[in-house]
């Protein structure tokens, strides 16, 4: 099986710290991947270099079968080309309707151009009142972004990028600030969603990693300590010094 | 210079002594002397001045002063004073010799012609006065209207001379008459040469007329005697134009045919409707005109005038030069060497004066714009009322003046309170205003500018719109001057140091107090602040009014040089904001080194463009937009995550 | 334009309603095609009122809609009065030359025409030849794309510039004011080609109608501004309408994210530039003919202020809202400014409010910052009872632009 998401040698230093140091990571298409460490391992800054935020001082980022580079594309390019991101903290436009937040990540053409002459098909309806199903929020599509509470706004958030339709996701703490019962939906969605394309979970909560069930990649320092299922990377020795034995 | 001089006095000084006093001089010339005339009197004044006699002088003087009489009764010349109703005389060896009725002694009144030949006689005298001004005050005369015949009584003066500064003045002066004046072509040259590397204008106004030229047309041959400085070749050193003017006005070719003149003989010879066989509604176009003008050419009627294809011909059978007016070549050699070396040292020196204004323009920027270093520098509040308080500075300055009329005293007192002010109304902005709104730049910067509108508006219906005068104490006046060149004035430099102490002062209210410390912590995490015991309220209400305090000092510093209009902080405002954008924002460095680009810049897009300071702000501006393309974060960016995004 | 459209905006309807029986009002009431009730000066003032609505939506579309609080759209404005200008004043020269050089015997040539008009034109900046720039002004429609082609250009370029280096929030309002200010000061010059302060003057006179009285003339300048104000609404309502309005409100207020969508926040910032620049630009082309004169001072930095004044105090991010505050504040200043309004003896000051005005309307602009930051269309909302969200004073996105907590409508 090929890699979806090949980074390889990658560094990147801020006035002198260095943030990543010499990571290399592989993700295949259909794969789901935790990913934890302690505060400043250099979680949020690999997303950010995979998603074009931000500019690796040295490695190489390829993705997909013809392995393009992403450190030359922007980051709506990179977003185009099958990136999606989820932030920690739900990210929607609480000025708009949820209708129109799905509308917006709906996958079509975003050149302005398109968008302007742009007008909604039955078919787009359909398409959008199935992901507010799909993410529970089909009554509340008429009503504003702002207006959903903490856990509905992770899902619109959700829904969004699956309207996105990706091939790579990268969700930064999507169960921070759920209830049980929100969390185990969360979990639906995010296995669901692995089945048919790359989902890379960054998580500090250990519970919520092993119900993911899935393998995981423990970060320190900027670089890979280890990697495995949950359970043979809590029995590294070097994983329980750096971050369970601090715990 | 020294052997030139030396060559100089043993020319001069070998001139025949007549043992004939001057008394005598005046009786042999009595006639001439009676009624002069500018054309023959010319030999007497001479003889009178070189008569070596001391009494010579006060004769000349008193001729030039009218003060010259003649006795009616025996012809006899007396120094005559008015006294009364009649005249006191003095003989012409000075001895009193009682008086006259009014009616016996006839004036002596020169014209004025004649009156000029007695003064220049007279240089020599004054030159060697005992009175030392008076001796200055004739070497100056002779340096703004310089003539030939100065040179042997200046060169004569010298070696009495005692006073080492006129004495040094008149070697000087005596190179430059040589120059121009001197005997032959070897005198002339050493005296170029002896200058050396010398900056002065004099030198330079001395040199100028010998290297002048002018533009000649000729047909074969460079006439006789001329000094050719190069020839010219029509159509690239000068544009056909330019060569069949030339032609024209050195009686080579007739006038060329000007679209009026052409108009005005065709019309002149409009008979039935056609001219020259052209039909009139045909006449149109230039062509026609051409063809009808051609016709009345041949036809006789109208004078032969140049046609384009007459021109290029005319011009293609002559040659042209450039001559000098100066017709020894060996001279103007000499001149124009001298002028490229002054040109080279001038040029050197001209860089160094613009180093200099582009640093006070800097120090000027930099005043305008550190209130701002702190405010939106630090703060990150967008205060568009800069430029306000700047001008309520400026203003506070004006009020204090028309109070304390001592300048010197006015002034201390105004900068402390122009602080007062602005801080106080810097305090109550924050409060009022910019309190509500931060973390809304957009809309600080509306709200600020709706103030700065106010203010603008408050001020002009205070002080009403004409500028009022800040004047600055007198020990400010004038300028440091190097050389002819480079010089700055004393105000120029009171800004610079102002500046430097503005800069000594916010590091180290920034790194060496507890308050800068604050600062610092508020604007970096004001809730962490905050549950460390740190008011962010007052921290953030006090960083406000001590940027907005320094604006105000600065507006005082700005009004010393500038007029104090309402318009004042407007004129600086785009320009501050830009300093501290291009320098950094967050870094006091940075604002530095933006006031110095900036400054700089402006300066040198006016050098090369002097007559257009428009011109060079609207070339500025347009730099530093491109300039923010390549670093959007200014010349000193912070870098990382510090910088946030 | 789809039914759904209108029936989605019910205010396009409303504005178009409103604006046709203003116009049909005026001209029932004007000098020349009715009543005489309304003197042609003030007809003029109406007209030139609704060009400045109409640039104050495309304001409204660029800070409003976009977030981009941009300090230069009346620099666009100018150009485009420029643009008109150059052909009126060349067009109006060239007839009374003509007229003059027809008193000669001889026929003029093309080039005694054109040197003719030169002189006429640059003689007050001591020029005789025409500068590079005028090389398009003796043909009208040359000129009119002229009109459109420079600020368009001019604001693609810039924008292309200071948008591709993420210059965002403050940043950009200082660099488009510093931009404005570059461009007054070029013009202020003798050598701009553009008569320098003294600009282009006698715009009023339209070349070929002389017959026409201005009476007439004010009233067809009304009808053309009012349905340029009419087609930029409709064309910027159906603008913002759409999944386009959608994105650039969410570029206000998350810029960031919305490149995580896919979509080049930089290329829509440019379109919206442009085309507001562009709107502008015809605006300013309407207005100036009106005005009789544009010079350089028409482009110092305070008027693109006071046109983001007027947009705030209209309201923003809602189209009618930049429309009313337009027309509110300039009818207000220029009633205050004109001396109509009486003074206020205060016993020991007269209150004059020509010299006052300035002061109460920048204090007003703060008071409308601070406690109405919805602005005039906040009444609306009133009557009709929409709240505002309560979300405990946060704005709506992270960005310099972002709408306010008040400001938006639940």
């Amino acid at each position: 099986m090929s890699a979806l998401l090949e980074v390889s040698g990658v560094s990147v230093s801020f006035d002198g710290f260095r943030a990543i140091n010499n990571l290399s990571f592989t993700i295949g298409p259909a794969e789901l991947r935790a990913i934890i460490g302690p505060n400043g391992a250099g979680k949020t800054t690999f997303m950010d270099i995979v998603t074009g935020k931000t500019r690796p001082d040295a490695g190489t980022v390829s993705f997909g079968e013809k392995s393009v580079s992403l450190l030359s594309l922007t980051e709506a390019e990179i977003a185009r080309a099958g990136v999606g991101r989820k932030f920690q903290r739900p990210t929607v436009f609480e000025d708009q309707t949820v209708h129109e937040n799905l509308i917006m990540a709906l996958k079509a053409h975003r050149s302005p151009w398109r968008v302007l002459v742009w007008r909604e098909a039955a078919a787009d309806r359909d398409k959008v009142a199935a992901l507010a199903e799909e993410v529970g929020l089909l009554d509340a599509l008429p009503r504003k972004a702002g207006e959903l509470s903490h856990g509905q706004k992770q899902w619109l958030e959700i829904g969004m990028l699956l309207a996105q339709e990706p091939r790579l996701l990268l969700v930064d703490e999507p169960a921070a600030g759920m209830t049980l019962a929100e969390r185990e939906h969360t979990t639906r969605l995010l296995v669901d969603m692995a089945r048919t394309r790359a989902v890379v979970v960054v998580e500090h909560d250990m519970d919520f990693v092993r119900r993911l069930n899935c393998k995981v990649t423990v970060l320190h320092e900027g670089a890979v300590l280890a990697e495995g299922s949950l359970d043979h990377v809590t029995k590294n020795s070097d994983v329980i010094d750096v971050y369970l034995g601090r715990g | 210079m020294r052997a030139l001089i030396l060559a100089l006095l043993l020319a001069f000084s070998a001139m025949p002594v007549l043992a004939q006093t001057a008394a005598e001089i005046v009786a042999a010339n009595a006639a001439q002397i009676e009624k002069p005339s500018r054309q023959t009197i010319g030999p007497v004044i001479e003889q009178l001045a070189a008569s070596g006699d001391p009494q010579a002088a006060t004769i000349l003087e008193a001729w030039g002063d009218k003060r010259l009489g003649l006795r009616k009764a025996d012809g006899v010349f007396f120094l005559i004073e008015k006294t009364g109703d009649g005249w006191a005389l003095t003989a012409l060896d000075g001895t009193a010799a009682g008086t006259a009725a009014k009616a016996d002694v006839t004036e002596l009144k020169p014209n004025a012609g004649v009156r000029g030949l007695i003064a220049t006689a007279l240089v020599q005298f004054t030159l060697s006065d005992p009175d030392r001004a008076k001796r200055e005050a004739a070497l100056g005369s002779i340096a703004k209207d310089p003539k030939a015949e100065a040179l042997a009584p200046l060169a004569a003066s010298i070696g009495a001379e005692d006073d080492p500064v006129l004495k040094a003045q008149k070697e000087r002066l005596l190179g430059l008459l040589a120059i121009r004046f001197g005997a032959d072509t070897a005198t002339r040259v050493a005296a170029i040469e002896g200058f050396g590397r010398d900056l002065g204008l004099d030198l330079r106004a001395a040199l100028n007329p010998l290297v002048a030229t002018t533009r000649i047309a000729f047909a074969n041959d460079l006439p006789e005697g001329a000094n050719l400085a190069r020839e010219l070749r029509a159509g690239r050193e000068l544009t056909e134009e330019e060569a069949y003017d030339l032609l024209v006005a050195g009686g080579l070719a007739p006038a060329r045919l000007t679209v009026a003149d052409a108009r005005k003989a065709l019309v002149a010879n409009l008979k039935d409707g056609a001219v020259g066989g052209v039909a009139l509604a045909a006449l149109d176009s230039q062509a026609e005109r051409d063809r009808a003008y051609n016709a009345l050419e041949a036809a006789g009627t109208v004078p032969p005038a140049a046609t384009d294809a007459e021109v290029t011909e005319a011009v293609a059978r002559h040659r042209f030069a450039e001559t000098y007016a100066e017709p020894d070549p060996a001279v103007t050699a000499a001149a124009e060497a001298a002028l490229a070396k002054i040109g080279t040292k001038v040029g050197a020196m001209q860089g160094a004066d613009l180093l200099l204004d582009a640093l006070s323009l800097a120090s000027i920027y930099f005043l305008a714009a550190i209130g701002l270093a702190i405010t939106f520098g630090v703060m990150r509040v967008i205060n568009m009322a800069h430029g306000e308080f700047i001008m309520m500075g400026a203003y506070t300055g004006y009020v204090v003046q028309q109070w304390i009329t001592n300048y010197t005293l006015s002034i201390i007192v105004a900068l402390p309170l122009a602080f007062a002010v602005t801080f106080a109304a810097g305090v109550a902005m924050e409060r009022l205003v910019i309190r509500h709104l931060y973390k809304r730049p957009l809309e600080t910067l509306l709200a600020t500018f709706g103030i700065s509108i106010a203010m603008q508006q408050l001020a002009k219906n205070i002080f009403g719109t004409q500028a009022r005068p800040l004047t600055a104490p007198g020990w400010l006046d004038g300028a440091l001057v190097f050389n002819d060149v480079v010089s700055i004035s004393y105000i120029r430099i009171a800004i610079f140091v102002m500046a430097m102490l503005f800069l000594t002062f916010f590091l180290w209210l920034m790194k060496r107090t507890r308050l800068g410390l604050e600062v610092r912590a508020v604007t970096q995490n004001p809730s962490m602040a905050a549950s460390m015991g740190i008011d962010p309220d007052r921290i953030n209400m006090l960083t406000f009014g001590i940027g907005s305090g320094i604006a105000g000092i600065a507006g005082v510093a700005i009004g010393l040089f500038a007029k104090v209009t309402s318009e004042l902080g407007s004129d600086y405002i785009v320009q501050s904001f830009m300093t501290v954008v291009v320098g950094g924002v967050g870094n006091i460095w940075g604002t530095l080194a933006g006031a110095v680009l900036i400054g700089t810049l402006q300066k040198g897009i006016e050098w090369f463009n002097p007559s257009n300071t428009l011109a060079a702000q609207t070339y500025m501006i347009l730099f530093i937009i491109l300039f923010i393309q390549f670093r959007p974060r200014g010349i000193i960016a912070l870098k990382g995550r510090a910088a946030g995004d | 334009m789809s039914r759904s459209f209108l029936a989605k905006n019910p205010s396009v309807l409303t504005f178009l309603l409103v604006l046709a029986i203003f116009t049909l009002t005026v001209t029932i009431l004007s000098d020349a095609y009715g009543l005489a009730f309304v003197s042609t000066s003030f007809i003029k003032t109406l007209g030139k009122t609704l060009c400045l609505c109409l640039v104050a939506l495309a304001m409204d579309l660029i800070w409003g809609y976009a977030g981009i609080l941009s300090l230069g759209h009346m620099a666009f404005f100018a150009l485009g009065g420029y643009g008109l200008g150059m052909w009126l004043m060349y067009a109006r020269t060239e007839e009374i030359v003509v007229a003059a050089l027809a008193q000669d015997v001889i026929p003029a040539t093309a080039e005694e025409i054109r040197q003719g008009i030169a002189t006429q034109i640059f003689g007050v900046v001591g020029a005789s030849e025409f500068p590079a720039i005028w090389v398009f002004a003796h043909s009208f429609w040359l000129q009119i794309a002229l009109v459109v082609l420079v600020p368009g250009g001019l604001a693609a370029v810039f924008g292309w510039l200071a948008f591709r280096s993420r210059v965002t929030g403050v940043y950009l309002s200082i660099l488009t004011q510093a931009m404005t200010l570059a461009l007054a000061l070029y013009l202020f010059q003798n050598d701009s080609g553009l008569r320098g302060n003294n600009g282009l003057s006698g715009l009023q006179n339209l070349p070929g109608l002389d017959g026409v009285s201005q009476d007439r003339l004010s009233v067809w300048f009304l009808w053309g501004s009012a349905l340029a104000l009419g087609l930029g609404y409709v064309l910027l309502a159906w603008v913002v309408s759409g999944k386009f309005g959608s994105v650039i409100r969410a570029i206000r207020d998350d810029e960031q994210r919305v490149r995580f969508l896919g979509y080049s926040v930089e290329g829509y910032k440019l379109f919206v530039f442009t085309l507001t620049a562009v709107i502008a630009a015809i605006a300013g082309a309407l207005y100036y003919p009106q005005a009789g004169i544009i010079n350089p001072a028409e482009l110092a930095p305070i008027a693109s202020i006071y046109l983001a004044v007027w947009v705030a105090i209209g309201g923003r991010g809602r189209l009618y809202g930049a429309v009313i505050g337009a027309a509110f504040v300039s009818i207000v200043s220029s009633w205050f400014t004109g001396g109509r309004v009486p003074d206020v003896p205060l016993g020991f000051y007269t209150i004059s409010w020509v010299d006052w005005w300035s002061v109460v309307l920048g204090l007003c602009f703060v008071l409308v910052t601070l406690f109405a930051p919805k602005g005039i269309g906040g009444l609306f909302d009133l009557v009709a009872g929409v709240r505002t969200p309560d979300r405990k004073g946060a704005a709506l996105g992270p960005d310099d632009g972002a709408l306010m907590e008040r400001e938006a409508q639940e």
